[in-house]
Parts: C-alpha cells; structure tokens; sequence
C-alpha cells in the first residue's frame, strides 16, 4: 500500500470516529433526557446471570426457533468476522499486507477459513431474512406502524450485510490468484473463497489487483459507515441491548412501581411526614419522554423493532390500535425530537409523547397481561410506559373513560369497584340464600 | 357453612391460621359467590381455622392504580394495611389472583407485609400434604391461566397439579402458561367497554377453548371466570362448556 492510501485510511478513520463519538454522545444525552431515579432491583449476581444468558446467550430468542437460529449465526459471525477488523486496520495504518500471516500455514489459512466460514453462515442467514421479510406473510413484520422508514431500514441492513460478505470473500478468491501468480505472500488456500477462484481465474493481474484493493476499502469503508449508520437505526439493538438487559428489573411481573411521589403526598397530608420530603415532581405520570425514567428511553433506543411483543398484545390480536412496538418506536422517536430541538436551541413544548405519538385510545387498551413484556427478547418493558401514561391522563389530565371515573367513585365511596353498599360485603354467609 | 370474623376470633381470645382475603368479586359478584362458598366449605371439611375481615374488608387499589389513580390505590393499601397489621395478620389466602398480586408484592413498600398466598397455592400444599384428598373424575378440563397469577407471578403448576389430582384429563390449549391469552379483563379493563377492534379478547380466547372442546374450563381468578362466561353464552356454548374455578371441581369432588 502506498503512503497515500495509508494517510487516506487513518483520515478516514478518524473522521469516522469522530461522527461516532458525536454520535454517542447525542443518544447518551438523549437517554438521560429521562428521570435519573431508575434504578434496577435485581442484585448484581442476576443481572451478571442475564446478561450472561439473555444477552450473551440469547436465551429468549430461542421461543421462536427458526428466526432464533438464523439470529444466532449473524451473531456470532459478527463477533468472530470483526477480528478480522483489526488486521484489517492494522494493514491499513502500517501499511502492510495481511500482516497476520507471520502466523504462517496452517494458522493464518485456518483462521481466515474460520472466519470465511462465518461469512458463509452470515449470507445465507441475510438472505434467508431478507426473504421471510419480504416474500412471507409475517404478521409482525407487516404491522402498520413499520411502514416506510422502519422497512427501508431492516431491508437496508440485511442488503448492506450482505455486500459487506460478499466483498470479503471477494477479496479473498482475488487475493489468491494473485498469490498463484507470485504477486501477494503465500498464505495456503483459504477454505471457502478456494471454491471462488474459477469466477476470477481469466482476470488480467491488473484487474484482479484493482479487484482486491477495491473490495479490501469496501470492506473498511462499509464497517465504518454500517457503524455510524447503526446510531440511526433499529439496529442499535447490537450495543444497547447488553446494558438494557444487565439495568432490566426482576421484580415480579405484575408488581407495578410504586410513586413515592404520591406516598408523599399522602403522608403530608395526613401529616404523618417528616420534614425533610422531597420536592413534588414536575408532574406526575408522563406526558413526554422527559417524565419516563432513563431505562424507559434505553429500552426505546435498544428496541430492534421484532414486534414479538405486539404479536402476542391481546389487544392488538383482536384488531386494537394498541401495539407495543409502536409505543417503543414512539418514544425513540421523539427522544430523537427533542434532542435536535435542544441543540438547535428549540423550545419543544408545542408537542408531546402523549397526544402527538401515543394517543389515550392506544394506553386504555392494554390489558396489563404483560404478555409483551414476558416475550421481549432483550427486556424491554413497554407496560412500564403505557401505566405512565395513563398515570398522567387520571392525575394530571382527569381524562380517563367515563367507565373508570365511575369505578372509581365506587371505591371511593363503597370501598368497592361496584356499586354496592358497604354493608351488604358480608351478605354472602350472613343472610345465605 | 362455618365463617368467622376476625373480631369473632380476637374477642373468644383465639388466633385463626389464615385470614381468607375475599375480594371484591367474591362478595358481590352472584357467580363468584358461589366460588367462595365452595372455598369455604373445603376449608371447613378440612377443619381450617380462618377468618375473614368481613364488613372491614375494602378493595385493594388493584383497579385503580391500573387505571392510572394512584393516589386512591394507595389511600385503599394504606386503610386495608391498617385494619391488617391492627389485627396482627400474618397469613393471607385469597382467590382473586388480582387482590393477591397487589397484597403480596405492592403492598410491602406501603408498609403491609403479610405471607400471601394463592387459594391454588394453599390447597395444593394441602394436597401435598396428603390432608386434600378428592375422588378422580373423567371429565376433559382445559385450564385457563391467569395473568396476574402466571406471567405476573409465575404460578403456573399449582393449579395444574390440582387438576391433574382431580383428573386424568387436563387438555392444554395452545397458548398457555407463559404463553397464555388474556381474557381481556386486566388492566381495569372489565370495568369499561374495550376500544374499537375487530373481536373481543374474550371471544378470541373462547376460539382456543373450542378447539380443545372441554367438558370445563377450569380459571382461578373472578375475572377470568366473568370473562370466559360471558364468551361462552355469547358463543351458545354455555350447554356443552362449564367455566369453573378449580376450588369448584375440587369441592363436587371431595372425598369424606
């Protein structure tokens, strides 16, 4: 390589770096948009086991075993296919060939046939996806709230992975004619782009040059960009969903989070508190994603946007707006919002998370089954958000359906959802029938 | 049929071993009375000494804070926790599935902490313990689980060895346990009409249900039991499908 594709490459990595670091910082401020009290209730040994498990070991994919599966081996291909990154980058900023083969035959070949045998593994799991996205009827890569963008997106993923494979193992076969013809090092063959070589033997020396330098700065240039281009996507899952899972809860399912907030409130009124309360919040339940807690927006950001969860919402079975996918969308896109709104000095208070993306006929729904969150794959919550929500339509709206204010009243005044009196609780074995 | 109050209890100088959590269902509603006399008459053949709160009972905030109110959910814990810890209760069995979740794991952090259990959780360690023995009866059951009592706490056997005790032929549906549908009343949904859709939940759970074709489907929470009955009436089937709750099937069943 010569000293200018050398200088090219150390500025393309730095200038990369330097969008992913921009970027990094933008969603960390994002995420903390959210209230900072959120702490996980899970003891350090279980969040080590989930994250060992859930995480690393993908354990909850497994309910679904196919799409589990093919998951998998995109998975690990991507550990075991980025190692090859950093000989790549090495080459890149010394200026050198394939600079593990001081390894020698049989190491460097076997580990480059390794590698290659993930890539094989990697395409076909690619274009399998892509098929089963596009060509089968999968009611939960269809739903309504994936139209557009969100489609584009795990489409351009799938497409853009499957350039990047092919472009190593083009690289390879090319670089291995090249060797047959003295032009690069031996390496010994390498297994899977072995079988590629009659596709490239008529190339002049030349082209198969160009060839193989051309796919080598694919590659690079195709890592480098996939990374920046995760920050916008659904595919941000890949990063994130390691701490959301090691922050998730693993109290009780149908226990639901206690505001201290009210208890507080309660307590003064009755003047059972002590003097040092802490300050009300701002406002009680969420309107906006600022109300959420931090987790709330780490699940919305770690989201891969499987819509597992909204294809087991009972109400979204029976034909319901609701979808929990789309609340977790919602909320990542208006973190999104108002992060550009505060740096362009915005004022974004004209609209809200709720009314503007999620509206009351969507959070009345939910069952609270948590049927949603049982399946997520990486722990997310969405149930956490809806009864936020909810929290700010009765405390902070009063705009519940008529239904709930009634049952209310009931128990206000009866100490029972229905109205009956307070008197006749006992009937059932005082005056038997 | 034997029932005492806890005050009946304190003022013969006694302690009762539970105190039994009715709810709300299970003292207004007509169907579920029925269960929680069935209940009663298993802890009386038993000889369980249990109380109940009787006219000092009042709904747990379950409904409430699920509709968002938290302030009355936790004005309804702070009035049950003192009427509980002023009677020094200790353990708690109930049948609503509902009240049970918020009894066990939210009232804690309000200051109300009690052993509590599922009326399935309790009559199976009876069952266990060899003390609950009942007659075996062929009739096909399927089981529906309950949210609040499956996914919500992971109670998923104790009913299932119950009926398993009861018969050789529970029946699986295909989404249960972990997987199991809702029946559509969570969430203080049964308290007001659902939102626009193509079915109700219940009658897309009673298209499961048909295609076991019990003889009974057995719940253990009352809403689950309201649910599944309305959707059974509403389908034509209430001739041919018994919706019943376990402690029910246990009762007709029970040996002397």
């Amino acid at each position: 390589m010569n000293p200018i594709q050398q200088f090219l490459f150390i500025f393309l990595l730095i200038f990369f770096g330097y969008i992913l670091l921009r970027r990094i910082t933008i969603i960390k401020r994002n995420i903390l948009l959210g209230e900072k009290k959120y702490k996980t209730s899970a003891k350090k040994k279980t969040r080590l086991k989930n994250l060992i498990l859930i995480a690393f070991g993908q354990s909850k994919m497994f309910k679904k075993i196919l799409p589990a599966v093919l998951h998998l081996m995109i998975y690990s291909g991507f550990i075991i296919i980025n190692i090859e990154i950093i000989e790549i980058i090495l080459d890149g900023i010394l200026g050198t060939h394939r600079i593990f083969n001081v390894l020698g035959m049989p190491y460097y070949n076997v580990f480059i046939s390794v590698i290659e045998f993930f890539v094989v593994l990697v395409l076909i799991s690619c274009v399998i996806f892509l098929f089963r996205r596009n060509f089968m009827k999968i009611d939960r890569l269809r739903s309504p709230e994936l139209k557009g963008w969100p489609i584009v997106d795990a489409n351009l993923i799938l497409v853009f992975e499957i350039i990047l494979m092919l472009a190593i193992l083009t690289m390879n076969a090319s670089d291995l004619i090249l060797q047959d013809l003295d032009r690069y090092n031996s390496t010994g063959n390498f297994y899977f782009s072995g079988f590629l070589k009659p596709l490239f033997i008529n190339f002049s020396e030349m082209s198969l040059v160009i060839l193989e330098r051309t796919f080598w700065w694919v590659h690079i240039i195709g890592i480098l960009l996939f990374a920046v281009y995760v920050t916008y996507s659904k595919h941000l899952h890949i990063f994130l969903a390691f701490p959301n899972i090691y922050h998730s809860d693993d109290q009780e399912k149908g226990k639901m989070n206690n505001m201290k907030s009210i208890t507080n409130e309660i307590e003064m009124m009755m003047g059972l508190s002590s003097e040092n309360v802490e300050e009300p919040p701002k406002r009680f339940g969420a309107k906006d994603i600022t109300d959420l807690s931090w987790k709330n927006i780490l699940e919305a950001y770690s989201c891969s946007e499987c819509g597992r969860c909204t294809s087991v919402c009972p109400a979204n079975i029976t034909g319901k707006k609701l979808s929990p996918r789309k609340i977790m969308m919602d909320v990542r896109d208006r973190s999104e919002e108002i992060g550009k709104m505060k740096d362009k000095g915005l004022n974004h208070n004209d609209k809200s998370l709720l009314g503007d993306y999620i509206s009351t006929e969507e959070i009345f729904a939910c069952t609270s089954c948590n049927a949603c969150v049982e399946e997520c794959p990486i722990n997310i919550n969405p149930l956490d958000i809806i009864i936020e929500c909810r929290r700010y339509a009765a405390l902070e709206d009063s705009n519940l359906p008529p239904e709930w204010n009634s049952m209310m009243q009931n128990i206000e005044t009866n100490f029972s959802p229905w109205k009956f009196p307070i008197d006749d609780r006992s009937n059932w074995f005082k005056k038997d029938v | 049929m034997k029932v005492k109050t806890i005050n009946e209890f304190i003022n013969s100088n006694q302690k009762p071993e539970i105190l039994f959590w009715v709810g709300c269902a299970g003292s207004y509603d007509d169907r579920y009375k029925k269960v929680t006399k069935s209940f009663v008459s298993i802890l009386n053949h038993l000889r369980i000494d249990f109380a109940v709160l009787g006219d000092e009972e009042g709904c747990t905030g379950d409904p409430a804070r699920r509709a968002g109110n938290e302030y009355l959910f936790q004005m309804q814990a702070l009035n049950n926790i003192t009427n509980l810890n002023k009677y020094n209760i200790e353990k708690i069995v109930t049948m609503c599935p509902h009240c049970f979740n918020t009894l066990k794991n939210e009232y804690p952090e309000l200051g109300g902490k009690y052993d509590v259990v599922h009326h399935t959780e309790f009559l199976n360690e009876l069952l266990e313990e060899g003390r609950l023995i009942s007659e075996k009866t062929n009739i096909k059951i399927t089981y529906h689980d309950s949210c609040y009592l499956g996914r919500g706490n992971k109670i998923y056997e104790a009913p299932r060895n119950l009926i398993n005790s009861l018969s050789e032929n529970l029946h699986e549906m295909k989404r249960k346990k972990e997987n199991g549908l809702c029946c559509g009343a969570g969430g203080s949904q049964i308290f007001k009409e659902s939102e626009s859709g193509n079915i109700e939940i219940n009658l897309e759970r009673i298209n499961d249900i048909q295609e076991v074709n019990p003889d009974t489907v057995a719940v253990a929470c009352p809403f689950c039991m309201t649910m599944i009955n309305d959707g059974v009436k509403e389908k034509n089937l209430d001739k041919k499908i018994n919706v019943k709750d376990i402690s029910e099937i246990i009762e007709e069943n029970l040996k002397n």
